[in-house]
């Protein structure tokens, strides 16, 4: 990390500077001086815990970030076609939920929920399992792997085109795309055109595919997510339009792709800093839960998301001006002294873990369950098959993403695979 | 005279606040005896399933036990309501003859439904009130053998809960009131007029403006027929009068403490008063029974039928109770409800009395998500959502923090707030009686 403290207004400058990527926790720290602070740039960041989360239940904090005239309000195939001939604007305008304020995002999200259902989350679990095992073996007689190659990052894709239930041939296909499209909700993201370029080919192979997807699943419909969205509603009405189907497909695939690497691989990253968690976990499965919330608190995959203010706000003795970007550094707020007694600690048994690792209020993270799923199976599995691991490289290379923030690659060298 | 038995902290009252406030005292530390006296034969029970899933058959009244949270090591004296307080010689005196000795005690006696007059038709069969279980599993036993029209008497909570059950087994419902929408006591006109459309989507008949004179019944003594004051008259077979609630304060009566049906008076820290004004250091009361200064308001006093006001203000009460004269801690609660009906979950903070605006915040009532806050004299003092439950917290912060009317514009979902007439019938009653009307 570089030793020159940048001033109080260029903190937030210096979280997006891949230099501080290893270890930005101190400028959040000095970030939380104030629960509010103004940059330079005229955004706000917010980073105490309660600022945080009244804000997050706060009305006037829009996440749509299209200019109302080139914002399509309608789910209806006929008129989306009409507002959006060319079929890459589902690249560039018509966004997912994640991206939509209510009451429209309402009535996607529960659209979502309605079929996102615990069975169905329960029914991947086997699945998951088998495929953690897979992926394990496969790594057999080796003395180092790395965790995001060989495990963190196949295993998500595969999971949730199971969910929405993608054919397995087509699987290789979504983790092309689904790796060109990791950084679409980057908010800090800065492509150069060719990045650009590639991010809205991807863009529209994905929605040609998803289209086709579709018709298919209306035609025959199968027990998956997909399937169900597509479908009529107890009213015989279809649910949802074609270009909100479509970004809501996409958004799944993206939305629980790189964060779910990024949980797996912070996780064992954590473990391995921390050896007699490691071992307790070997030797108590049971603790898995408690290790997971620890990593979403601790050293979460998303750090930070953006809003917008519609109107004036008062929080935290300032007033955010109308237009105003906010920051939510939810990765602050989760290190709060404020709120967290000996913050900076991993700890897995702190009684009272209410983080912002899945963000909070009207967005709350739609995959959250099945993120921990996920993220116990392969941890519990990592501590008890690799014999002897610890960490190569600390810290590990970082990919460039301030807000999904990751390592690129996690070496593990190990004296075998159980 | 029989001698008194020793008690330790005795709570009467074996029902939310009564529970919940003896399981406060355990985990406060109390080691002594405790006893839990309950009018009702049965173990406490929750009461807001009663007028929803009850109702509509998807829950047997004795399936609404509360489940005991903390272990209480109680003796229970249940059936047995008290009649008699002798605070000179801190005796509680229960039907059964038997004398209770209490080092302190918890008045958790809660409210009873306001019965339909006898004179003028209360004793007909048919005639039904809703507040405790059996009340509920006697209407439910009723309304499932197929009543030709159902009567609900008061469209406040509880008789629209009712009138949204009975749509939804198919029964013909007429509710009156005497107001020009439901629920105008608790919300006003302006978004009553919102439950009004919702009650006549539903296919019941709303009367407003309608006062009832008299229910007339057959020979059998069974209800037929409501007289209403205007000279009209409607046949119903069944009757649900819903006119809300007086405060379980009879047994009080001569025990010289500030006590009638609108609640036991206590001080800011849960004491009740005796009737010189000072507060009673061995005598607290929580939950609908209370009467207490609510900070937020100015020290006003209120009384609320809230679920939520029961649990915290017993917790607070036992609190105090197990704590020194010195360390009486203030009640500091900002009243809060929810109900559900005709598909829709309506959560509010904080009272309405005294409303003079009322404004639409985000959503719209044409679609029956919305959000309103209320104000007085330019504050907010309250608000209201219709299935728009989660920003609530932030009008509850700006309630607490006194912010200005309206203390939010620009939401999301709204750009303007649209401003309503309050419409609130006059003159408000001093008590906050939400699950009342009429
Ligand atoms: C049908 C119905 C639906 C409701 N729905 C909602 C809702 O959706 N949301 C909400 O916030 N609130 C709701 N409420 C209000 C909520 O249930 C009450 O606020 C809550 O029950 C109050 O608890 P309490 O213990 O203070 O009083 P109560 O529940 O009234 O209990 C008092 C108990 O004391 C007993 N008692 C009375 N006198 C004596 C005596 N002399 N000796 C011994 N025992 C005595 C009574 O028998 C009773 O069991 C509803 C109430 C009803 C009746
Ligand atoms: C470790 C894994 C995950 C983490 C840390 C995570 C984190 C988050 C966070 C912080 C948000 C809030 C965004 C905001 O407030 O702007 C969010 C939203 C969302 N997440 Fe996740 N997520 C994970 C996995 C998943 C998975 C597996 C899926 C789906 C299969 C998923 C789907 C979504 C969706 C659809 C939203 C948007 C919800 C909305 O806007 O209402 N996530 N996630």
């Amino acid at each position: 990390m570089p030793d020159d403290t940048p001033p109080a207004d260029a903190l937030f400058a210096a979280v997006l500077d891949p230099a501080y990527r290893a270890d930005p926790y101190p400028l959040y720290a000095r970030l939380r001086e104030r629960p509010v602070s103004r940059q330079r740039d005229g955004s706000y960041v917010v980073s105490a815990h309660a600022a945080i989360r009244s804000l997050l239940f706060d009305p006037r904090l829009s996440s749509e970030d299209l200019p109302p005239s080139r914002r399509p309000r309608t789910g209806n195939p006929l008129k989306d076609w009409i507002l959006n001939p060319i079929r890459n604007r589902i690249a560039t305008a018509h966004r997912p939920l994640i991206f939509r304020d209510p009451p429209d995002h309402d009535t996607l999200r529960a659209l979502v929920m309605r079929s996102f259902t615990v069975p169905r989350v329960e029914a991947l679990r086997g699945r998951i399992v088998r495929d953690v095992d897979a992926l394990l073996d496969a790594c057999r007689g080796r003395d180092r792997i790395c965790l995001v190659d060989d495990l963190s990052y196949p295993l998500p894709v595969a999971v949730i085109c199971d969910l929405l239930g993608v054919p397995e041939a087509d699987e290789p296909r979504f983790q092309a795309w689904a790796t060109e499209l990791a950084t679409a909700l980057e908010p800090d993201a800065r492509h150069d055109e060719a990045g650009r370029h590639r991010i809205v080919a991807a863009f529209d192979a994905i929605s040609a595919y998803m289209r086709d997807l579709i018709r298919e699943k209306r035609r025959r419909p199968a027990d998956d997510m997909l399937s169900e969205l597509a479908g009529p509603g107890p009213d015989g009405r279809r649910l949802m339009g074609a270009f909100d189907l479509i970004s809501t497909a996409i958004l799944l695939l993206v939305a629980g792709h790189e964060t779910t690497v990024n949980l797996i691989t912070n996780g064992m990253l954590q473990l391995l800093r921390h050896p007699r968690e490691l071992e307790r976990l070997r030797a108590d499965p049971e603790r898995a839960p408690r290790v997971i919330e620890e990593v979403l608190r601790f050293d979460p995959p998303v750090h930070f998301r953006t809003r917008k203010a519609l109107g004036a706000i008062e929080i935290g003795g300032v007033t955010i001006p109308q237009g105003a970007p906010v920051v939510l550094l939810f990765a602050a707020g989760s290190r709060d002294p404020e709120r967290f007694p000996d913050p900076d600690r991993f700890d897995p048994d702190r009684a009272d873990n209410q983080h912002f690792g899945f963000g909070g209020g009207l967005h709350y993270c739609v995959g959250a369950p099945l993120a921990r799923i996920e993220a116990e199976i392969a941890l519990v599995a990592l501590c008890r098959r690799l014999r002897e691991p610890r960490l190569v490289m600390d810290p590990p290379p970082y990919r460039p993403g301030a807000s999904l923030r990751g390592p690129e690659q996690l070496h593990i060298g190990i004296a075998g695979i159980d | 005279m029989s001698a008194a038995e020793l008690a330790g902290i005795v709570v009467v009252g074996a029902s939310l606040a009564g529970l919940r406030g003896a399981e406060a005292l355990r985990r406060g530390g109390y080691e002594g005896p405790l006893t839990i006296v309950g009018a009702e034969p049965h173990r406490p029970y929750d009461r807001p399933p009663l007028s929803k899933h009850v109702l509509a058959g998807e829950l047997a009244a004795d399936a609404t036990g509360l489940p005991a949270l903390a272990p209480l090591r109680a003796r229970w004296r249940l059936g047995q309501p008290t009649v008699g307080l002798d605070r000179a010689d801190r005796i509680v005196r229960l039907a059964d003859g038997t004398r209770l000795a209490y080092d302190r005690l918890l008045v958790a006696t809660g409210a009873e439904a306001r019965p339909w007059p006898a004179p003028t038709g209360g004793t007909l069969t048919g005639v039904f009130t809703l507040r405790g279980r059996d009340d509920a599993a006697a209407l439910r036993a009723a309304l499932a053998a197929g009543p030709r029209r159902v009567l609900i008497v008061g469209a406040g909570l509880i008789g629209c809960e009712a009138a949204s059950c009975c749509r939804d087994l198919g029964l013909a419902v007429t509710v009156v009131d005497p107001n020009p929408t439901p629920l105008a006591r608790s919300l006003g006109t302006g978004i009553g007029g919102v439950i009004a459309a919702c009650l006549r989507d539903a296919g019941v008949a709303f009367r407003p403006g309608t006062q009832v004179r008299a229910f007339e019944g057959d020979g059998a003594g069974h209800v037929v027929r409501a007289r209403f004051a205007d000279g009209g008259a409607i046949e119903a077979d069944l009757v649900i009068a819903a006119l809300g609630a007086t405060r379980a304060t009879g047994w009080l009566a001569g025990a010289g403490l500030r006590a009638d049906a609108g609640g036991l008076t206590c001080d800011a820290a849960c004491r009740a008063l005796a009737a010189d004004g000072t507060p009673c250091p061995d005598i607290y009361a929580a939950g609908d029974v209370a009467r207490w200064p609510i900070p937020v308001y100015g020290g006003r006093l209120v009384s609320v039928e809230h679920w939520g006001n029961a649990v915290e203000q017993a917790g607070h009460a036992a609190r105090n109770m197990l704590a020194g004269p010195d360390d009486q801690r203030p009640y500091a609660h900002l009243p809060a409800y929810w109900s559900s009906q005709f598909g829709i979950n309506i959560k509010a903070v904080g009272l309405t009395d005294g409303a003079d605006s009322v404004a639409v915040v985000q959503g719209s009532r044409a679609s029956r998500r919305f959000l309103a806050v209320y104000g007085r004299a330019g504050q907010t003092i309250a608000a209201v959502s219709f299935d728009q439950a989660r920003w609530l917290p932030a009008y509850a912060d700006a309630i607490l923090a006194g912010r200005p009317f309206p203390p939010i514009r620009d939401a999301t979902d709204r750009a303007r707030p649209e401003s309503l007439a309050p419409g609130f019938p006059s003159p408000r009653a001093v008590s906050a009686d939400e699950f009342a009307h009429a």
